[in-house]
C-alpha cells in the first residue's frame, strides 16, 4: 500500500463516522415534525442514532469477547469441543504459568508500591523548591513514551559486554569502576525481574506525580504553617499531615497503577520475550495465542486470570459509582 | 533558621538527585543516537566529549591502482572516510605487533615493500617490483578520534532501515484510532447525560465496569471475528480499519467516562433554554456542546493519541508484521532481535518514536496533566 492510498484511507475513515451523524441527523431534522406526538418519536429515532455507532462498537469489543473468552476457556484449542476444566487443569499444572503468577505477583506488590512512593516524596519535594516545577517534567516525562521505546532505553543501560572490552552500560562501566565483574544483568533469574521493574516504576512515577501534585495543593496552608510554629520537622510533617490527609489519592494511585501493571506486556515482550524467567501472565497468554498455530482455550484462561485480578476494582468501581447515583 | 536552610539545602539535593537518575537514561540516548556508530560501538557516550583511542583495521587498495614512478611501483590511497577528524598516533602491519611503527617509520613487509603512513590515514605503499595480488595487505591503526557528532545514523534509520515507513504507519494508525472514538463518544456521553431513554444507568454502569476490563479479554474473539469476516469477504483479515475499530473499542469506555464527566458539569439551564428556542438535539450538539468541550477534547485527544501512538500489542496482533503496516514499536521490536548490537539504529529509532510523544508532551503538557488527573482508567 503506497503512503498516497493509505493517506486516501485515513482520510475516508474519519469522514465516514463524520457523515453518519451528520446525514441522519440532518434527515431528522429536515423530515422530523414539528407536532408534539412526532417530536416524542423523532426523538426516540434520535437516541437511536446517537447511541448506536458506540454500542456496537461496544458490544463487539467488549461485551461479546468478555462472554466468548469465558465460552473459549471450556473449550479445545480451536474453540470446537468442549473440554470442561481441561485447560485451567493445564494451567494449574504447567511451571511456566506457576512462574507467571508469582512474577506478575511480585511486579504488582513492588511496582504501584515504590512508584506511589516516589511519586509521593518528589511531589512532596518539588512543591517547596522553586524550579520544582521544571523537575517535576523531566521526571514525569518518561510517561509520554512508548513501553519499547523506554525498553530500548534500558537496554542500553543494561548493556553487557565481555570483561576484556570496555563497556558502553552505563550500569556495567560504573561496576567496573568500582572493581567489579561486569554483569549481564537480564540473564540473571530472580535479579533480571527487579531490573526489569525499575523500567515501570521509572515510567509510572511521573503519573503519581502529577496527581499527587495536584492533590497537594488541596492541604490547607494553615495546617501545615501551624505546625511549623509549633517546631515540627518536615519529615514530621510529612509522615502525620501530608500522608494521612492524602490517604484517598495514594489508594486511589496506587490502584491506578495496579491495573496497568497487570497487564504489562510490551517491556518484558522487548526486553527479555519471557526468556530467564521472566515471563508474565500476558505474555504467556501472547505465546499461547500464537505458538504452534494458537491454542484459543489456554489463551483464554490465561485472559481470564488477568481479568480476576481487576474484577474488585471493578466492583469498587460500581459500588462509587451507585453510591453517587443516590446522593 | 540555620536548621530550615539546612533541610532546604538537603530537599533540593535529594530532588536534583531524582532530576539525574530520572534523565540520564533518555539523555544517554539521544546523545547516543548522534554519535558516529563506530565510536558508538567501543566507547560509552558519557565519553562523547572526549577524544577516544580507536584501534581498527583497514586494507589497501590492490594490484588495478598500482603506478609506476621513480622507479617503484606505488599504490596511494588513503585509509579514513573524508573528514573523519582521526589522528593517527601508531600502526602496525601484524595482528600480534598493531602499535610497532610511528607516524614516520617505514614499515617493511616480508615481500620487501615498504609502506609509510601520515597521521590523516594516507598512505603510501611501493615496491620494486609490481604488485601481483588483487587484495592490497592489511594495516592495523591506533588513532585518537576528537568529539563528532552526525545525523547520519537518522538519515540511514530513516531510509534504509525502514523507520520512515512506520513513522507513516503509526500515524495512519493513531489518527484515525483517536479521532473515531472522540467522534462516536462524544454523540454517545452527550446521549447519556442529556437524553432520556430506558436503561440508560444499566449503560452507564456497564461503561464503568468497563473501564478495568483488561484487553487481553478481548484478543482472541475479535482475532477470530476479523478471520471469520476476512474469509466471508475474501478480505485481509488483518487491515488499518481493523486496527482503527480496535482501539475505538478499547477506548470507548474511558473517552466517554471522561467527555460524561465533563458534559455533566456544564449548566443545565442552557441546554434548556436551547430546547425552548426549538433547537434540536444535533443543534444543540454542533452550537453549544462542542465549543465548550474543546479543551476536554483536546486532553482526551492526547491521552488516547499517546496510548494508540505507544501501543505494541494492538499493532502486534491486527496488522501484519510487512512493511506498509508495521508500526513504530513493533518496528523497535523487531530491530531489538535482529540488530540487536547495532546501537546507532536502535537508538536512532527509538528516539525517532520518541518525537511524536516528546513534542506533544512539551507543546501540550497542560492538557496532558489534566486529562490524567480527571481520571485515566483505562483497561
Amino acid at each position: 500500500m503506497t503512503i498516497l492510498n493509505l493517506l486516501f484511507i485515513v482520510f475516508l475513515g474519519i469522514l465516514f463516522f463524520i457523515a453518519y451523524f451528520h446525514i441522519s441527523n440532518y434527515l431528522l431534522d429536515t423530515y422530523g415534525g414539528k407536532s408534539v406526538k412526532r417530536y416524542n418519536f423523532e426523538n426516540s429515532i434520535r437516541v437511536i442514532v446517537f447511541i448506536a455507532p458506540a454500542f456496537i462498537v461496544l458490544f463487539v469489543f467488549i461485551l461479546y469477547p468478555v462472554f466468548e473468552t469465558v465460552r473459549l476457556s471450556f473449550y479445545d484449542k480451536f474453540g470446537r469441543e468442549f473440554v470442561g476444566l481441561y485447560n485451567y487443569k493445564w494451567a494449574v499444572n504447567d511451571p511456566e504459568f506457576r512462574r507467571s503468577i508469582l512474577n506478575n505477583l511480585v511486579w504488582l506488590l513492588v511496582v504501584p508500591t515504590l512508584s506511589t512512593f516516589f511519586g509521593l516524596v518528589i511531589a512532596n519535594l518539588a512543591d517547596r523548591i522553586w524550579w520544582g516545577s521544571i523537575a517535576k517534567s523531566i521526571i514525569f516525562m518518561p510517561m509520554a513514551i512508548s513501553f519499547v521505546g523506554a525498553g530500548v532505553i534500558w537496554k542500553f543501560i543494561y548493556e553487557y559486554r565481555g570483561p576484556d572490552n570496555t563497556q558502553i552500560g552505563l550500569l556495567n562501566a560504573i561496576i567496573v569502576s568500582l572493581g567489579y565483574e561486569p554483569q549481564a544483568w537480564l540473564t540473571i533469574p530472580i535479579w533480571n525481574n527487579f531490573f526489569l521493574m525499575a523500567i515501570m516504576i521509572w515510567i509510572q512515577t511521573g503519573l503519581a506525580l502529577v496527581i499527587f501534585s495536584a492533590a497537594l495543593r488541596s492541604i490547607p496552608k494553615e495546617m501545615l504553617e501551624a505546625a511549623r510554629i509549633d517546631g515540627a520537622s518536615e519529615l514530621k510533617i510529612f509522615f502525620s499531615i501530608i500522608i494521612p490527609y492524602l490517604e484517598q489519592t495514594i489508594l486511589v494511585i496506587w490502584t491506578l497503577i495496579t491495573i496497568i501493571v497487570l497487564r504489562i506486556f510490551d517491556i518484558i515482550f522487548a526486553m527479555t520475550n519471557g526468556e530467564w524467567q521472566t515471563g508474565v501472565l500476558a505474555n504467556l497468554m501472547y505465546d499461547w495465542m500464537f505458538r504452534g498455530g494458537g491454542d484459543s482455550g489456554r489463551g483464554s484462561v490465561l485472559a481470564i486470570v488477568i481479568m480476576i485480578g481487576v474484577i474488585p476494582i471493578l466492583a469498587w468501581n460500581l459500588y462509587k459509582h451507585r453510591q453517587e447515583q443516590k446522593i | 533558621m540555620k536548621k530550615i536552610s539546612l533541610s532546604s539545602i538537603l530537599s533540593q539535593l535529594l530532588l536534583l538527585f531524582f532530576v539525574i537518575v530520572w534523565i540520564i537514561p533518555t539523555f544517554g540516548l539521544f546523545i547516543s543516537s548522534l554519535r558516529d556508530k563506530d565510536l558508538l560501538a567501543i566507547s560509552g557516550w558519557w565519553t562523547a566529549l572526549t577524544t577516544t583511542e580507536i584501534n581498527e583495521i583497514y586494507r589497501m587498495s590492490g594490484m588495478e591502482s598500482q603506478i609506476e614512478e621513480d622507479g617503484y611501483f606505488k599504490i596511494k590511497g588513503t585509509l579514513f572516510e573524508e573528514n573523519s577528524g582521526k589522528k593517527i598516533e601508531s600502526f602496525g602491519i601484524n595482528s600480534k605487533k598493531i602499535n610497532e611503527f610511528k607516524i614516520g617509520d617505514i614499515a617493511i613487509f616480508k615481500d620487501e615493500s615498504e609502506v609509510i603512513l601520515d597521521e590523516d590515514g594516507n598512505y603510501e605503499w611501493r615496491s620494486k617490483s609490481e604488485f601481483q595480488k588483487k587484495k592490497g595487505k592489511r594495516l592495523f591503526t591506533t588513532s585518537l578520534s576528537p568529539p563528532s557528532f552526525t545525523f547520519e545514523n537518522y538519515r540511514e534509520v530513516l531510509f534504509k532501515e525502514g523507520i520512515g515507513r512506520a513513522f507513516v504507519n503509526t500515524m495512519a494508525v493513531a489518527l484515525p484510532s483517536t479521532l473515531i472514538p472522540l467522534i462516536i463518544c462524544s454523540f454517545f456521553a452527550y446521549s447519556l447525560t442529556w437524553m432520556r431513554f430506558y436503561g440508560r444507568d444499566t449503560l452507564l454502569a456497564i461503561i464503568i465496569a468497563s473501564l478495568v476490563v483488561p484487553l487481553q479479554m478481548s484478543l482472541i474473539p475479535i482475532l477470530t471475528i476479523y478471520n471469520d469476516f476476512g474469509a466471508l469477504f475474501g478480505v485481509a483479515a488483518k487491515s488499518y480499519p481493523g486496527v482503527w475499530m480496535a482501539h475505538t473499542g478499547f477506548g470507548l469506555a474511558s473517552t466517554t467516562f471522561l467527555l460524561r464527566n465533563f458534559l455533566k458539569s456544564l449548566p443545565n439551564e442552557m441546554m434548556e433554554a436551547a430546547k425552548v428556542d426549538g433547537a434540536s438535539h444535533y443543534d444543540i450538539f454542533l452550537r453549544i456542546i462542542i465549543p465548550l468541550s474543546i479543551p476536554a477534547f483536546a486532553s482526551i485527544f492526547i491521552l488516547q493519541f499517546l496510548w494508540c501512538w505507544n501501543d505494541l500489542l494492538v499493532g502486534l496482533v491486527f496488522l501484519d508484521q510487512v512493511p506498509s503496516e508495521i508500526i513504530l514499536t513493533a518496528k523497535l521490536k523487531e530491530l531489538l532481535g535482529s540488530r540487536g548490537e547495532n546501537w546507532e539504529i536502535l537508538t536512532t529509532g527509538a528516539f525517532v518514536s520518541m518525537t511524536v510523544p516528546l513534542f506533544i508532551f512539551f507543546a501540550l503538557q497542560r492538557y496532558f496533566i489534566r486529562g490524567l488527573v480527571a481520571g485515566s482508567v483505562k483497561g
